[in-house]
């Protein structure tokens, strides 16, 4: 057993249970209760990292999430592998293994730390972007270099063996963070009755009682804290959520919360012995109130090679002696400008170590804990402050020397300390982040020497989040938040709660001190780092401000100053102080930055929660989907609609390609008989006595004569006259019909119907329903198709019985259907809508009887080839939002002498819609036969033309067609319709250019005869 | 995320069950083809986008299907009252400004004022009189 820093008693942990850890491919132990820092420290691993951009040796700093050098790599395993996780934050279980995120061999001996040591000067802000500027396209090479030589953790190669998923909670009161404020405002609350959720992110809760020396109601904190926590545990209305972060404040009060369920147990869930359940959850909190109860961050000194491992924050020092009984060094200097900090000497001398000095940099602290330790024999050195720190893989000595803040100038002889560890404060910073994440911008207030929150509606601040730092105070605001909250979430009978008593402390005021000034000035001195992770020295915002950077936004930004994993939770202060010190403004002035979701990384996982895999995106399949797998269809999405592309067959042992299995299905349709599942054709029911002057206001051309029994194709367009949807509506009665939209705009054709109802002319009785999912739609189509219809339904088929655009009421395979005469194919086509659990039987039947025929089943693909070659569009394929119905050459579907100014009828004679030279839609043949234009492909008239050519229009659809032999497609073309016959050019990426004919859009039965066979 | 109350499902719900469909109150013009093709390119193209009071529809998509009216404030994201097509709102950008010069807020109830009907007292008692 190694463990030399660990304490003989005291901490939070079991030391019964011994737990062995591997970093860095050495093993360690440590006990239950620790974190993955706790038990480096107790085992004296000094250097945990490389710094991100000199490679710097880097140690552990604090104790919570504001740490910026301890980032690992955790997992044992390949598919475990859990990029940058802060050891501070990482309980310990047995088995884990860890490795430095940075540094390469390894942390000890850093190839790239040459970097570092050739200094600053050789890499100021901005080196990168200066450095490998040009030539613009090495940078992607140079970037690979940088990144491995920077480095970031890396993500699993191997997919995630865990599952996470979502939970959508309500509350009255939210409160984040159970340290002193946060528990009585939970207390408070929930006394009143409100339902209260309480999460924390750490491994327990009591937040800074769990390593305070004070006394609550003549019990240790931790005693209160436990009672405290018994009492919220026991009541119905209280969910505690530890383990838990709030990571991102959302508009209305809206809050997700990172719960980690097993991640304190192992690598997975299963290595856990909890297979099955989940690794963590993302809480997607709604609460009437939320009380950010989040508390403050220590924040550092900067002074000169205050990174060295061994340089600590004060608290953090605290944080480990006493929950985790592990002093980390020996001999400590601690550099303060506060009292509170204080605490950490006593914590320190209590724990058998030595107290080197305390280093105040005020005149004159003569607070009760500054008493304190001079009662107990710890030298302080007033005035002054740690200047530098010596030693290089650890702290070997502090230089300390008296200092003039306002002039920021050394003022006295330069005392060396031996010592192994300095511990600094500068105050204390609220934890503001979630409270600005809807944008709200914080203030600074020059008495308290830190940011609080600014108003945010329905949220209430408790504790050190607005700088109440004082125990009894903490305690007294949380009591006062919580019952606020709950108050205002309609809980008015709210008593006041006792707060425990706490003995009073004086404590004489912070003295404001962010950099130590150096003997030399800050560009000579040596590196007094401001933001640990992003490697943003004083230096470097000195540099900042003098290109000319004067805002912090813009600063930030050129510095890397609170980027990161990091977000500046430690430099963001200092940093602007400093920039404020270069720029003779105050802090406010130079500007505040907001903060953004997420507050810690969350995993993809959780983020994700259920929805990977096939929940990714919701799939809709038809009724008919089975049986398109069965006989091996290739699927296309349309929509979130899985739709049967083509079905290649096996021709000699071998699949088909795309290009035969569409031709064989196109000639089938052609020449014999084919079937498509039609269903995701959106249908809507529409219903009622003004149901038809509805649909004359909607569509461009006219309902008022439509028949039942009738069938008719009609153009749907938006106000500005361009076209959006089509399909066909038939007249089931006289105040009932069936729409048809394209599959893609069956959910917002409905919202667009209702829209016009509902705002426009709510006086027409009129009521639509979706029935899309209700039938099944099959389409029989072909020479053939009538002779196969014959012998399954009961409807009488004849052709002048049954016309072209009429539909009939009957049976078909024995089943109730309408069997609607429209055509997409060019052919003879008999479109049979049965309830959508009727449709395999039909579909079988229709098969059964089939056989005979060759009956071929045929995908969008061939559907495509077989509407092109009679020149029917698609909405949305060979219409893009700015194509009118004259410019698709369809003015037989527009009803210029409706009574009703329909929609899109004003906009088609504005002047831009009126234009002759607009893109009209037009056949192009290319001249060579072989050849299947790209479409998107760009026509110009002159292949001579430098660029850039003018472009006349573009290539919407293009097949090759069996029948035709040849490609063929439609295209968009300036003035198009006056061009027939002429000769235009595609000129392709490659080089290449192709000649098209410009031809009408209809190839194939110009006559229109074959669909009246 | 938005927690927008219906007007007529009577409750709130989570923005992801509604859809936003821009500025509310256009008015079409009832006799389109007497207006000047200027006059109709306004009303066809021509949008407010005011920092502050501004008045949306949305519609309850996944849920009632119905489109409302929404007063939000575009820089705080504050809805400050839904109400059902065909009426008015109560607040305006004029009156918002008045009460804040009188010092009163627009609307308390922490972030949201649901259903500022005047007559719809029991969805009403967040908003000041």
């Amino acid at each position: 057993m190694s463990q030399n820093n660990r304490l003989s008693q005291g901490g939070r942990i079991d030391r019964s249970r011994v737990l062995t850890f591997t970093f860095n491919g050495q093993q360690y132990p440590g006990f239950a209760g620790d974190t993955l820092a706790s038990a480096l420290l107790a085992n004296g691993v000094d250097v945990v990292n490389r710094s991100f951009k000199y490679s710097r040796p880097r140690g552990i700093t604090a104790a919570g999430p504001e740490e910026p050098n301890a980032i690992v790599q955790l997992g044992a395993s390949e598919a475990a592998q859990v990029p940058n996780v802060r050891a501070t934050q990482q309980a310990l279980y047995d088995g884990l293994v860890a490795r430095s995120t940075n540094g390469w061999p390894n942390v000890q001996r850093d190839v790239m730390s040459w970097v570092g040591k050739l200094g600053g000067s050789f890499m100021p802000p901005g080196f990168y972007y200066k450095t490998f500027m040009a030539p613009a396209s090495m940078w992607m090479t140079y970037e690979k270099f940088i990144r491995k030589g920077a480095g970031l953790g890396r993500s699993p190669a191997e997919s995630d063996p865990d599952i996470y998923d979502h939970l959508n909670q309500h509350c009255d009161v939210l409160v984040i963070g159970a340290g002193p404020a946060g528990l009585t405002a939970a207390l408070a609350a929930a006394r009143a009755g409100a339902r209260v959720i309480l999460c924390d992110e750490q491994e327990e809760m009591g937040g800074s009682l769990l390593d305070s020396r004070e006394v609550l109601e003549g019990a240790s904190a931790t005693e209160w804290v436990e009672r405290v926590v018994a009492e919220l545990a026991d009541m119905e209305s209280v969910t505690l959520l530890p383990r838990t972060t709030a990571n991102g404040y959302h508009d209305h009060n809206f809050v997700t919360l990172h719960e980690r369920c097993t991640e304190h147990l192992a690598d997975t869930a299963a290595d856990a012995g909890r297979a099955g359940e989940v690794r963590s959850r993302l809480h997607r909190v709604r609460a009437e109130r939320v009380v950010l109860a989040s508390g403050s961050h220590e924040r550092p000194l900067v002074y000169a090679n205050n990174d060295v491992p061994g340089n600590m924050v004060a608290g953090a020092i605290s944080v480990y002696l006493r929950r985790y009984g592990v002093a980390p060094g020996q001999r400590l200097v601690l550099t303060t400008n506060n009292d509170h900090a204080y605490r950490t000497a006593l914590d320190w001398k209590e724990a058998g170590r030595e107290v080197v000095a305390v280093v105040d940099s005020r005149a004159n602290p003569d607070g009760d804990r500054v008493k304190q330790v001079r009662d107990s024999g710890i030298r302080v050195i007033t005035g002054s402050a740690v200047m530098e720190a010596s030693g290089s893989q650890r702290v070997s000595g502090a230089r300390v020397v008296a200092i003039d803040t306002t002039r920021f100038v050394v003022t006295g002889k330069i005392e060396e300390l031996a010592c192994d560890t300095i511990a600094s404060s500068g105050g204390y910073s609220p934890v503001i982040h979630l409270a600005s994440h809807t944008g709200k911008r914080p203030q600074w207030r020059e008495d308290l020497l830190g940011f609080v929150p600014g108003e945010v509606k329905g949220m209430h601040f408790a504790g050190g989040v607005q700088a109440v730092y004082a125990l009894g105070e903490t305690l007294a605001d949380g009591a006062r938040a919580g019952g606020e909250a709950a108050k205002a979430a309609g809980f008015d009978q709210a008593e006041a709660i006792t707060v425990p008593s706490v003995e009073a402390c004086a404590e004489s005021a912070t003295s404001a001190l962010y950099q130590v000034p150096h003997e030399k000035p800050t560009l000579r001195a040596p590196k007094q780092f401001v933001d640990l992770q992003n490697d943003v020295t004083a230096a470097g915002v000195e540099l900042a401000t003098r290109e000319g950077f004067e805002s912090i936004e813009h600063v930030k930004r050129y510095t890397a100053l609170g980027f990161g994993t990091d977000q500046g939770k430690l430099g963001n202060i200092n940093g602007m102080a400093i920039a404020a010190r270069c720029l003779h403004r105050s802090i406010p002035e130079v500007g505040t930055t907001v903060f953004r979701p997420n507050y810690t990384p969350v995993s993809f996982g959780a983020i994700v929660g259920r929805h990977c895999g096939e929940l990714f995106d919701p799939e809709r399949y038809t009724a008919l989907h089975q049986w398109h797998v069965e006989n091996g269809a290739e699927f296309e999405d349309v929509g979130h609609w899985k739709r049967p592309w083509y079905f290649p067959r096996q021709v000699d042992g071998k699949t088909e390609t795309m290009h035969d299995a569409v031709a064989r299905e196109c000639l089938a349709v052609r020449q014999g008989v084919g079937i498509l599942d039609a269903s995701t054709l959106g249908k809507i029911d529409i219903q009622g006595p003004d149901a038809r002057e509805f649909l004359g206001r909607i569509y461009t051309n006219k309902w008022a004569k439509l028949a039942p029994g009738r069938v008719r194709y009609g153009l749907m367009c938006k106000d500005d006259g361009m076209l959006m949807d089509d399909g066909t509506t038939s007249c089931l009665a006289e105040n009932h019909f069936l729409m048809t939209t394209t599959t893609g705009g069956a959910a917002s054709v409905l919202e667009w119907l209702e829209l016009w109802h509902q705002t426009e002319w709510p006086e027409l009785q009129v009521y639509f329903n979706s029935v899309t999912d209700h039938f099944a739609t099959m389409t029989v189509t072909g020479p053939e198709a009538r002779k196969l219809m014959a012998e399954v339904t009961d409807i009488d088929l004849d052709r002048e019985q049954f016309k072209f655009m009429d539909w009939k009421q009957g049976t078909v395979a024995g089943v109730p259907a309408r069997v609607f005469r429209i055509s997409f194919t060019g052919e003879l086509a008999f479109e049979i809508n049965v309830q959508a659990n009727y449709a395999l039987h039909v579909w079988k039947a229709l098969f059964a009887h089939g056989e005979k025929y060759d009956l071929t089943p045929y995908g969008t693909e061939t559907m495509h080839v077989l509407r092109a070659e009679k020149g029917l569009i698609i909405a949305g394929q060979d219409t893009d939002g700015s194509v009118t119905p004259e410019d698709l050459g369809m003015q037989w579907a527009v009803g210029y002498d409706k009574p009703f100014p329909w929609i899109g009828k004003r906009a088609l004679t504005r002047p831009d819609t009126a234009r002759e030279d607009r893109k009209q839609l037009v056949g192009l043949k290319p001249k060579d036969p072989k050849v299947v234009l790209e479409e998107g492909a760009q026509i110009v008239l002159d292949r001579e033309q430098k660029i850039p050519m003018t472009m006349m229009g573009h290539v919407t659809s293009s097949y090759y067609s069996p029948v035709l032999e040849s490609g063929f497609a439609l295209a968009v073309l300036k003035g198009g319709r006056n061009r027939m016959g002429e000769t235009v050019y595609l000129p392709m990426s490659d080089g290449t250019t192709h000649e098209a004919e410009v031809v009408n859009t209809v190839f194939f039965d110009p006559k229109w005869e074959r669909q009246n066979v | 995320m938005f927690y927008i109350h219906c007007p007529y499902c009577g409750e709130r719900r989570e923005e992801e069950e509604f859809h936003p469909n821009g500025q509310a109150h256009l008015v079409r013009p009832a006799d389109p083809d007497s207006v000047s093709d200027e006059e109709w390119g306004d009303y066809l193209f021509f949008r407010d986008n005011p920092r502050g009071i501004h008045h949306e529809m949305w519609v309850h998509r996944l849920g009632c299907r119905k489109f409302f009216n929404i007063t939000r404030n575009t820089t705080t994201y504050e809805i400050l009252e839904t109400y059902p097509m065909g009426e008015q709102p109560t607040i305006t950008a004029e009156t918002a400004k008045v009460r804040h010069e009188q010092g009163v807020q627009t609307a308390d109830g922490g972030w949201q004022t649901v259903g500022a009907r005047p007559e719809n007292s029991t969805l009403n008692e967040e908003t000041p009189s």
